[in-house]
């Protein structure tokens, strides 16, 4: 298990050298039993975390990769006994070609597009609003905005699922007494309503994380821009945005990762709406895979495509923004 | 946060009355959006079942807050009570001990030399992006496997991972312990790991608290380990106790109550130790934003 640490476990290493030892003492050999003492200590350090590593993260990925290449012939009506036979890539294809995964697919890619824009310049904007100055009780305004980041995914699903459902939201009887009558959970509103969840949960939180950016950024730079007749929204945009950019890829980035693992919402939403079939997303697909059909190698399959599409995506993320820095670097 | 912005120039000191309004507008409208849902949440808490389903929510008649509480931790037999504690047994517990782990890897990785150094710590952030759900079945497969399914050991032990913390620590290791100090605390005879224990843990204790606090908030948001894993509703924590009572609550509508009860009890926890801890998150958030 613990093979993931470079370093064995911490050597016994008796040859204390104290600073009362003359220089002249013989240094390599000093030298050396202190670097073996660093390599123990750096392994006990280390050894807990590594431990964690291959268990719950390593093997686990080793065994959805090997699972995907296998699939269960249940003899009969699933009695007797399993066999598990080498299926090559099947699954696969089994998945690739199931509708129903790549309706789940296209979900998520739907709600990455509406998310994750809305997202970044929402909490972006609200972050170059606070450090504008004007704002009044900016920091009543920042805990306040911070607070759903405190409200479990789980629960905030709860709330919204209430203020969409008619009978008791105070939402739908204000909009109906304005002769509005809305289904948030309709076929169209279903993941517009999803998105303002996911928004209303995260929005503070990447607030705060641009904010802090936009502290750091230094007063000189700002002033300058001033002097040279920027106006407050042109500094904003111009200058201040420009100069958070690593912290824009990291909310980004963030946001893109949970994006593309969506289940809890709807998971959450499909218990009151026809709406949200038990594949909606493609994680709720694996989760239905392994667990209501218990067909392990197409779950297992389905968790590698996902996977694939999340180390995909980030690297794309990843180029794109390494090619927009040296686009820039070169126009300076 | 108490940065003065002091006057700039004279140009942005004129009274640009429009656009302060139109700012101030914005962030109002904001705060309104983030606070809203809580307040009615409050207000939903304290109503009987019938007050509820009539919309009259904002009305201030039908107070019932103290019976919804006594109806919540009666429910079932005592079972929400019992799913507050294992949540809170899941998250310190596990963020505490989490936390530690991650800190102390990425001391390791800040303050010492060794073979693959950079492929190790690559390897760490490529496990910040694998879905959960990717490790799901394996891990229900694993814990199946060694007995260890439904049962506390299968939920606790995978929340202890935190590749994120790891990253974190070792930059707070760079920012906070200086090499100067570890070199000082070898002359006087420190062995590494007492150097450790004794001088860097303690330069690192900001840093620590943050690493806790993201942990504490993910383990009390966990949701899809948990409901892999448990079958025994002994042993669920509140996120998913509240997912299963509000499937209930369809069919029977005394659960509507005391899930908005359970909910607003199950924030509680989450925002005393955002306000109680808030220096050290906020110093935390810089880190990992300016990096």
């Amino acid at each position: 298990m613990t093979s993931a640490t470079p370093v064995s476990a911490a050597p016994d290493a008796p040859a204390r050298p104290s600073p009362t030892v003359p220089a002249a003492a013989p240094a390599p050999t000093g030298r050396r039993s202190a670097r073996r003492r660093e390599l123990g200590a750096c392994g006990v350090l280390m050894t807990p975390f590594f431990v964690l590593l291959v268990t719950v993260f390593l093997i686990p990925v080793g065994t959805a990769v090997y699972l995907s290449f296998f699939s269960d012939d249940q003899p009969g009506l699933g009695f007797g006994p399993e066999r598990t036979v080498f299926a090559g890539l099947r699954n696969y294809s089994a998945v690739l070609t199931d509708p129903t995964f790549l309706g789940g697919l296209g979900i998520v890619a739907l709600y990455c597009l509406v998310y994750i824009p809305l997202m970044v310049i929402g909490a972006l904007a609200l972050a170059l609003l606070l450090d504008s100055g004007v704002v009044r009780l900016r920091g009543t305004a920042q805990l306040a905005l911070f607070l759903p980041h405190a409200v479990p995914g789980i629960i905030a699903a709860l709330i919204w699922l209430y203020l969409y459902t008619p009978g008791i939201s105070p939402v739908i009887e204000l909009l109906g007494k304005a002769d509005i009558t809305v289904d948030f959970l309709g076929v169209h509103t279903v993941l517009p309503s999803i998105v303002n969840i996911a928004l209303w949960s995260n929005l503070g939180y990447n607030m705060v994380v641009f904010y802090a950016a936009l502290q750091a950024v230094p007063r000189e730079v700002i002033e300058a821009a001033v002097v040279d007749g920027a106006g407050p929204v042109r500094t904003a945009l111009r200058v201040k945005a420009p100069l958070v950019r690593s912290s824009i890829v990291m909310v980004a980035m963030f946001t893109l990762i949970f994006a593309l693992q969506l289940f809890t919402e709807p998971m959450l939403l499909s218990q009151s709406t026809p709406m949200i079939n038990s594949r909606f997303s493609p994680s709720m697909y694996i989760y239905d895979a392994a667990f209501t059909r218990n067909n392990y190698g197409l779950a297992a399959a389905a968790s590698v495509v996902l996977l694939l599409c999340t180390i995909a995506l980030s690297y794309g993320v990843t180029r794109w923004t390494n090619r927009a820095n040296a686009a820039e670097e070169d126009t300076r | 946060m108490s940065t003065s912005t002091a006057p700039r120039t004279a140009a942005s000191l004129r009274p640009r009355l429009l656009g302060r309004s139109v700012v101030n507008l914005v962030v109002g409208i904001s705060v309104l959006y983030t606070l809203l849902p809580v307040l009615w949440l409050v207000l939903a808490a304290s109503r009987d079942r019938d007050a509820l389903f009539s919309s009259s929510v904002l009305s201030l008649t039908d107070f019932s807050f103290v019976q919804n509480m006594k109806d919540l931790f009666a429910m079932d037999g005592g079972l929400y009570g019992r799913w507050y504690g294992n949540s809170l047994l899941y998250a310190v517990l596990g963020a505490a001990l989490g936390a530690l782990i991650s800190i102390a890897c990425g001391y390791a990785f800040d303050k010492y030399r060794f073979p693959h150094k950079e492929k190790m710590f690559g390897l760490v952030l490529a496990a910040v992006m694998v879905p959960q759900t990717v490790l799901a079945l394996p891990l229900y497969l694993m814990a199946s496997g060694t007995g260890l399914v439904n049962t506390f050991w299968a939920v606790f032990i995978p929340v202890l991972f935190n590749p994120f913390g790891v990253y974190l620590g070792r930059i707070f290791s760079q920012g906070y312990v200086p090499d100067e100090v570890l070199e000082a605390a070898r002359m006087d005879g420190a062995g590494e790991l007492t150097a450790y224990v004794r001088v860097a843990l303690r330069m690192l204790g900001p840093g620590l608290v943050t690493v806790f606090l993201f942990q504490l908030t993910a383990i009390w948001n966990n949701f899809f380990l948990p409901m892999v894993m448990l079958s025994d509703q002994d042993l669920y924590p509140v996120s998913l106790g509240l997912y299963s009572w509000n499937s209930s609550a369809s069919v029977s509508p005394e659960y509507y109550p005391v899930v908005i009860m359970g909910s607003l009890l199950a924030v509680v926890p989450l925002i005393l130790a955002f306000a109680l801890l808030q220096r050290f998150w906020r110093s935390g958030l810089t880190a990992g934003a300016v990096k």
